[in-house]
């Protein structure tokens, strides 16, 4: 039960400070599109690096601490969220924006009222991807001792006791299935009525 | 490193790929046929994607060992929805015109399926491989843990052993395999499509 706890928390935590920094930059960005054009495919291939080398080196630097994951999986969630923030803003109808500055509204409230909740669908989309991914890596976890669920799927791999994988991968399983149902039901609820696909 | 892991990371990759793409197309097209079945198809590929690759893998773990073979089952468990989802679609998105005039012209079913309608898909299609052949090349990385050897295995061993050169050697050469293999498919996907319709 602690085990699931401590899971919960590496990904909470990390989501949630993942996506504050994320929509940050996105938002950011957005303003440096050229600057954006370059900077993007960076980030694309950064993506291609697996959670286990940031686990791996910010363990070597900081050490077998909580804090080690919870950074390492915090850079891992950004990515994403990054992504489809920065494409749900630049992708906003430039005619909405246009009759928001004609109603004269300033930049940060058109930022605030009008780019921010047009972009909001793609947004939480990123959030999803980046609660799922960071589920998956927060098993790793355990490999420098810090709990977590993969302790579990750890130590039944490594003795081979079928009963401690499954100990580990059905509550592992669950969460990221019970957390991508979870968003996908925030997203229906946040989307304005008269958007709704269904 | 050795190239032994180059050769057994590329190895698991391609074999996974290989299953990927035969049950992606089956599924695909089985969705396609069949609209009842399109939701359930859809949502079963896309829970496979949500699991956490270790826990799937550990599960296979009990049903088949500490061996290659369950990590390319995990890997193409995993990597079955881009496929899926793109031949589905892409077989749903022909041109209505051109299915009614291949059934003008008398063709069967499975015919216009394979002669008209699969060959119009494929730009779409192969677009799915890609994504699945890429997000492979990392995922592949955990299959180590269950004695699938690979790349896993120097990154591993670099994190215990706290060396840096193993980790990086390990990161940069899964790293130019992703980049290489996804910009090899996104040249020929931009290729594969009609001229009026390409990228620059």
């Amino acid at each position: 039960m602690n085990a699931i706890l401590t899971h919960f928390y590496f990904v909470i935590i990390s989501v949630t400070i993942g996506s504050i920094i994320a929509v940050i930059l996105a938002i950011a960005l957005s303003r440096f599109k050229k600057a954006a054009k370059y900077l993007m495919p960076i980030l694309g291939i950064f993506q291609t690096i697996p959670g286990i080398v940031f686990i791996g080196v910010l363990f070597i630097y900081i050490g077998m601490r909580p804090e080690t994951i919870i950074i390492a999986l915090s850079v891992y969630a950004i990515l994403p969220v990054l992504k489809n923030a920065y494409t749900g803003i630049v992708t906003v109808d430039p005619a909405l924006i246009e009759a928001g500055r004609g109603i004269g509204m300033n930049p940060w409230i058109l930022l605030w009222r009008v780019e921010l909740p047009m972009a909001l669908n793609s947004i939480i989309t990123g959030i999803r991807m980046s609660t799922i991914y960071t589920v998956s890596w927060a098993v790793l976890a355990a490999m420098i001792g810090q709990g977590g669920l993969g302790e579990f799927i750890y130590i039944g791999i490594n003795s081979n006791m079928k009963q401690f994988i499954v100990m580990g991968s059905i509550p592992a399983a669950l969460m990221a299935i019970g957390l991508g149902f979870l968003i996908d039901k925030v997203q229906v609820k946040l989307t304005p009525r008269g958007l709704r696909r269904n | 490193m050795k190239l032994e892991h180059v050769t057994q990371h590329i190895y698991l990759v391609l074999m996974a790929a290989l299953f990927t793409i035969v049950f992606g197309l089956i599924f695909g097209i089985i969705a396609y046929l069949f609209p009842k079945v399109r939701k359930y198809v859809i949502f079963v590929f896309d829970l496979f994607q949500t699991i956490p690759t270790l826990a799937t893998l550990g599960l296979l773990m009990v049903f088949f060992g500490a061996s290659p073979t369950t990590v390319i089952v995990g890997l193409t468990l995993y990597n079955l929805l881009p496929v899926v989802r793109n031949t589905m679609v892409g077989l749903m998105e022909v041109a209505p015109a051109i299915k009614e005039a291949a059934e003008g012209m008398g063709m069967p079913k499975m015919t216009k399926l394979f002669k008209v309608e699969l060959p119009l898909a494929f730009p779409l299609i192969f677009a799915g491989m890609r994504i699945s052949l890429v997000n492979s090349i990392g995922s592949a990385v955990m299959g180590f843990f269950v004695g699938g050897g690979g790349l896993g295995y120097v990154l591993y061993r670099g994190i215990r052993t706290m060396n840096f050169t193993f980790i990086l050697q390990g990161t940069l050469t899964l790293m130019a395999m992703a980049i290489v293999v996804d910009a090899i498919m996104s040249y020929y996907e931009n290729r594969l499509l009609p001229k009026n319709q390409r990228g620059v």
